[in-house]
């Protein structure tokens, strides 16, 4: 009998597992494909074989405690950790076993908006956003420039593009990670705590915004957050992780529903 | 026979273990450089940046080290040699030293000092702000972008630093041993140089694009491996320097070795 991991290896290698193959056949692909996905550290286990799918155009919103694996999960559908076992497809391409020149060419697909922004602090706005247009582009100075311009229209910060990030609030700089995110038209958009530490006001315009930058750009979105408020705002679908599992996952009005004494209180606690 | 007690054994073996498993992780760093480096693109605009950050900004410190130590070779050699009725060695004395031995290394361990420690902060604070995570998201290598980079600026810029500190040394070696007692520029150089051949230049100079390999590795290794928060940055600074200048220092000594067999 064959193991997950085998599996997987198989597959891989019957395929190519080359990024740039077999994309266009495997348009029905759901977005993201979590299967059986298992990840620890030492003894303590994060994730426990656990399956999330996130259609095309869809988002959802990955709640739960402070450590149990949720910017660990957006960490592993990047690739920027390793499963200790399981399967993660992106658009139907698995992408565990990937070299890093075929993973390349997957994260390219993908923007990610870190915790704090994690912009380039020797950079300056612009500088920051072209980042990525410059290495994955064939673009001119004067196109990227454009284009900078127009991503910073759309987070509403067109008039900063000299700045430094050391001089922007927490709030603006979400805004700029969030253009640079989207950068390269990304079909899927992993999004770490994006009103972490900003006040209602500040969070309830960046929920606006991600709601606004998902109707232009029409992109899957996995959304990690405390933020119960901003996960009913902007999620379609809901997940909640406890003790390494998915507990519950559906509509925020099924979580409501739900007679689990945990996913009740958890609600209660943050309403 | 007598048994060495258990935790005897473990207070040798953990930090052994500990410099093993640190090699371990040192070897399969410089293999993913060394992977990242033969592919495109090149990062040609980022090694200019590199070089003017490590070569251009170090050029003051390293140009006043080596003539102060220049300035002290004169005055320091000067009585022992006149002591001896040796006066006329003085200026192959200055030449030799400096170009030998001190201008070299003290080229490596202030560059290990400056750069080293910038190099392993600026990673380092790059890694626990998630930076480094942002440009490997961005299907960007940052062995490349950040470690290759830096290390191929240092190996370029050591040898050309080290030529500036020697002309420093010689420079302020004649002038502190002409405030004594005058000799022409031509006169000095001349004696210093006599009976030197361009081996006795190109091995000294050249073997510090090794401490530039040393500086860059460890302070990209150091840098980019950083946990915990601004004491771990701090600690990361802190390493880059000690264990480079180390390393620059244990090099010194197999090179001149390797120099003497090969070169004399």
């Amino acid at each position: 009998m064959m193991s997950p991991e085998q599996a997987v290896l198989l597959d891989v290698q019957e395929n190519g597992a080359t990024a740039a193959e077999s994309s266009a056949e495997k348009t029905d692909a759901p977005a993201v494909a979590i299967t059986g996905l298992h990840k620890s550290f030492a003894s303590q286990i994060v994730l426990n074989r656990i399956d999330l799918t996130v259609g095309s155009g869809e988002t959802l919103a990955v709640l739960g405690r402070s450590g149990t694996g949720k910017s660990v999960l957006l960490k592993l559908i990047i690739g920027l950790q390793k499963p200790d076992s399981g399967s993660i497809r992106i658009h139907g391409q698995e992408i565990t076993l990937l070299d890093l020149d075929a993973l390349n060419e997957i994260r390219k697909k993908m923007g990610f908006l870190f915790q704090h922004a994690a912009l380039y602090d020797s950079l300056t706005v612009e500088q920051n956003i072209a980042f990525p247009l410059k290495r994955h582009t064939k673009m001119t100075e004067s196109e990227q420039r454009d284009r900078v311009k127009e991503l910073l229209a759309g987070v509403g910060m067109e008039r900063d593009l000299e700045k430094m990030p050391s001089d922007l609030s927490g709030g603006m700089q979400k805004r700029v990670g969030l253009a640079r995110a989207l950068a390269l038209e990304p079909g899927i958009l992993l999004l770490d705590e994006p009103t972490a530490g900003l006040d209602p006001i500040t969070s309830g315009e960046i929920d606006e915004l991600i709601l606004k930058l998902q109707e232009e750009h029409d992109m899957a979105s996995v959304v990690v957050t405390h933020d119960l408020h901003s996960a009913k705002t902007i999620a379609d679908r809901i997940a909640l992780l406890h003790d390494g599992n998915v507990l519950i996952e559906g509509s925020f009005e099924e979580l409501e529903q739900s007679d689990d004494q945990f996913v009740s209180e958890f609600l209660k606690r943050d309403s | 026979m007598t048994l060495m007690p258990s935790s005897t054994l473990t207070s040798v073996w953990s930090p052994a273990n500990r410099f093993l498993e640190w090699f371990g992780d040192l070897g399969f760093f410089a293999w993913q450089v060394l992977r990242a480096a033969v592919r495109r693109p090149f990062e040609g605009r980022e090694l200019i940046r590199q070089l003017d950050e490590i070569g251009s900004r170090s050029f003051p410190l390293v140009a006043l080290a080596g003539a102060a130590i220049g300035a002290v070779l004169a005055l320091e050699s000067r009585s022992s040699l006149v002591q001896f009725g040796a006066k006329s060695m003085l200026p192959a004395a200055i030449v030799f030293s400096i170009i030998h031995e001190t201008g070299p290394v003290v080229t490596g361990l202030i560059v290990s000092g400056r750069v080293g420690a910038g190099i392993g902060a600026e990673l380092g604070a790059m890694k626990v702000t998630e930076q480094i995570d942002a440009i490997e998201a961005s299907g960007v290598n940052p062995y490349k972008f950040l470690a290759f980079t830096r290390i191929v600026a240092c190996i370029l810029m050591l040898p050309l630093l080290t030529l500036a500190a020697d002309f420093c040394g010689v420079m302020m070696g004649w002038i502190a041993n002409t405030l004594v007692e005058p000799i022409s520029f031509h006169k000095f150089i001349n004696q210093g140089l006599a009976g030197t051949s361009f081996n006795d230049f190109l091995a000294p100079t050249f073997r510090t694009a090794v401490f530039g390999l040393i500086i860059g590795m460890i302070g990209c290794f150091q840098g980019m491996r950083t946990q915990g928060g601004t004491a771990g940055v701090g600690l990361s600074a802190t390493s880059s320097v000690v264990l480079s200048s180390l390393f620059v220092i244990l090099a010194d000594v197999i090179l001149v070795k390797l120099i003497l067999v090969f070169f004399s």
